[in-house]
């Protein structure tokens, strides 16, 4: 059996607001394994962002533990968590952030560049990363010049480039029509497969969700379903 | 790492172009300001040692006292000595003697009665001396006919000339009193016309020898002040307060009649002037760096709203908040440096031209009483250069830092947030 690469244990997030607070997660159990190709399903605001963010490193909980690559995350230093997400998450977003001032082979160069990497082994890694996503010749157009299929594969291959033990991908369809969605999904998956990278994602999008091996369902910021499927 | 963040910066000309432009324009007016006044203030205490205040000058202590009323009749009625050994206690400083002194200007007839009068403001100075002459720019000075040469010449000022319709050679006599209060007496020579360009010369002045003053006011051997120059030709405060501090030492006594040194500064409030002009310098590149702050700031700060969403980006990505924070100032200082250099050296340019062609004052100065050249030139001078680039850089790492704020107030999730909406 793989290990487990997050462990969620009774967790409760309140965002401070006027009064009291606003519960946005409650008391969530929830363990994700190394490998799996898995989505945090609901309506919008159920509490998907928010969940994601904990498991990213990039916000965190209010009570009860997360443990990511075995690491609490709430008790590592700022630099310990900065240090986790440049070399084993990578995050893909609805908006997929690319920076418009650089071409596509320097967007997806930027997360080796916070790595300190060498421009040899940078060369080899976006290569690969492109060739993933199938953009190779993309690689030297900026992001206005491409399709919103095409942007998003982009940002797969930013998020793949320093080969990441998961990669955390919130609505990553949301913008796209049916070809392209499939089209990227497709991918994700043969990267999950091939090379055995963990997808979480974040969805309400009934095409994403025929692909998820696991469909963990939120309501209200609970947990009211966390289901395997086969098929596809 | 740079590379990356230079590229950024120059393809997004919102970050770089506008930026740069109005840095170095910020730096050009600062350059052009400090240099220009400079030359201003350069101008205003050469025109004033030459005709007023000398580096430094030595008077009676009674004349200091109604210095501003020029007073002969309480200068030195005869200094030989003195001055001798004055000469040898502060030696490479040029001396020479003035006589400033009011008077009737008499033109008589042919029969040798009044036809015309008007008073008039006489300066006595060596005509012999050919540095005394340069002094006060007596040949440029010159419209009409010759400097005297003969005794008995004297120069009028132009507009005296005409006003009083006199021609070369004409006779005319000074009326006046005597350094002991008697009436006075001499027929004078006109040799030429002047025009200065100080208005309170020009309007009704004559230029004579000292020599024929001295016989005219009865003080042989004797001026009002004596002009002091330094070796270099230049002012410098510092020089001149302690030579005054060991001359007034040594000579000055309580006596009427002692000798006392006064300093440029001491004179016209031109030391307060200089003060205040340089306090007004600091205050224009202080404003200038407040102002350019704020407008890199907005700027900035537009371009950090719209740049959150990178910001988020690169915190997700691993990067750390004082490591982007830096990189922001990095970049602001890049801008900073180009914005500088491109309006240093527009500034250079400026003032050299300036400082070839000058500000013709002309027109302003003609009704004023103001000790101020005709013609202004900038001063081109490193320090300008470098006193201009001050705020260019300061007020873009100073703009970046107010805008770096934001990145620290926001907590990663939120800075996150921005790019999702
Ligand atoms: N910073 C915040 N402060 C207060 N409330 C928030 C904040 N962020 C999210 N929420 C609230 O928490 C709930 C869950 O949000 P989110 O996790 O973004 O939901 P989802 O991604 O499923 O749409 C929403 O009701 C949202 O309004
Ligand atoms: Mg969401």
């Amino acid at each position: 059996m793989n290990e487990t690469l997050v462990q969620i244990n009774n967790i409760s997030k309140i965002y401070p607001t006027g009064e009291g607070g606003f519960l946005a997660l409650n008391k969530l159990s929830l363990d994700i394994t190394d490998g799996e190709f898995m989505g945090i399903v609901g309506p919008s605001g159920s509490g998907k962002t928010t969940l994601l963010n904990i498991i990213g490193t990039l916000d965190e909980q209010t009570s009860g533990e997360v443990l990511v690559l075995g690491k609490h995350v709430n008790k590592l230093s700022s630099k310990e968590s900065a240090s986790l997400r440049a070399n084993k998450i990578g995050f893909i977003f609805q908006t997929y952030n690319l920076l418009p001032v650089y071409t596509v082979y320097e967007n997806v160069e930027l997360p080796l560049l916070l790595l300190q990497m060498k421009k040899e082994e940078r060369r080899k890694a976006v290569m690969q990363a492109l060739e993933w996503v199938g953009l190779t010749d993309k690689m030297h157009s900026r992001p206005n010049q491409l399709s919103g299929g095409q942007g998003q594969r982009v940002s797969i291959a930013r998020a793949m480039v320093k080969t990441p033990r998961l990669v955390i991908a919130d609505e990553p369809t949301a913008n796209l029509d049916t070809e392209n969605s499939i089209n990227i999904l497709d991918t994700m998956l043969k990267i999950n497969q091939d090379i055995g990278t963990t997808f979480i994602f974040s969805t309400h999008d009934p095409k994403v969700i025929q692909y998820l091996k696991r469909v963990v369902t939120l309501i209200d910021g609970e947990k009211v379903k966390d289901d395997y499927q086969t098929g596809i | 790492m740079l590379l990356f963040i230079l590229k950024g910066l120059l393809r997004d000309r919102s970050r770089s172009f506008f930026p740069i432009i109005i840095v170095s324009a910020g730096v050009l007016v600062t350059v052009f300001l400090s240099a220009f006044m400079s030359g201003y203030m350069d101008s205003m205490v050469r025109q004033n040692a030459r005709f007023d205040t000398g580096h430094l000058k030595i008077v009676t202590n009674a004349y200091a006292e109604k210095l501003s009323q020029k007073p002969f009749d309480l200068g030195f009625i005869d200094i030989g000595d003195d001055f001798e050994q004055w000469k040898t206690d502060f030696p490479g400083i040029r001396w020479t003697p003035r006589i400033y002194f009011g008077a009737l200007l008499d033109v008589p007839d042919e029969l040798g009665n009044t036809m015309t009068q008007g008073d008039v403001f006489g300066m006595a100075i060596d005509i012999k001396d050919e540095t005394a002459v340069r002094d006060i720019h007596l040949k440029e000075a010159l419209i009409r006919g010759r400097l005297p040469r003969k005794a008995d010449e004297i120069l009028l000022s132009e507009d005296v000339f005409a006003k009083l319709d006199l021609k070369l050679n004409s006779t005319v006599t000074l009326l006046g009193s005597s350094i002991y209060g008697s009436m006075s007496l001499h027929n004078f020579t006109v040799s030429g016309t002047v025009r200065f360009g100080v208005e309170a010369i020009d309007r009704g002045g004559i230029v004579a020898d000292i020599y024929d003053i001295r016989a005219f006011l009865d003080m042989p051997n004797g001026a009002s002040e004596y002009f002091g120059f330094l070796p270099t030709g230049v002012y410098d405060d510092v020089q001149v307060q302690t030579i005054k501090k060991q001359f007034n030492a040594k000579y000055n006594t309580a006596d009427e009649f002692a000798p006392v040194m006064l300093a440029l500064t001491d004179q016209n409030n031109l030391g307060y002037l200089l003060q205040y002009m340089s306090l007004t310098l600091g205050m224009v590149s202080f404003v200038f760096i407040i102002i350019i702050s704020i407008v890199l700031w907005n700027a900035g700060l537009m371009n950090s709203i719209r740049r959150y969403g990178e910001f988020g980006l690169r915190l997700a990505m691993g990067e750390r908040k004082h490591h982007l924070y830096n990189w922001l100032i990095v970049e602001s200082l890049s801008i900073g440096i180009v914005g500088s250099i491109i309006g240093a050296g527009l500034g250079v340019i400026v003032i050299s031209y300036f400082h070839v062609k000058g500000f013709n004052f002309g027109a302003f100065t003609k009704d004023t009483s103001m000790m101020i050249e005709n013609v202004v030139y900038t001063d081109l001078n490193a320090k300008h250069i470098l006193l201009g680039m001050i705020p260019g850089l300061l007020s873009t790492i100073f703009g970046a830092m107010l805008a770096g704020i934001g990145i620290f107030h926001r907590k990663t999730s939120e800075l996150f947030k921005e790019l999702e909406t």
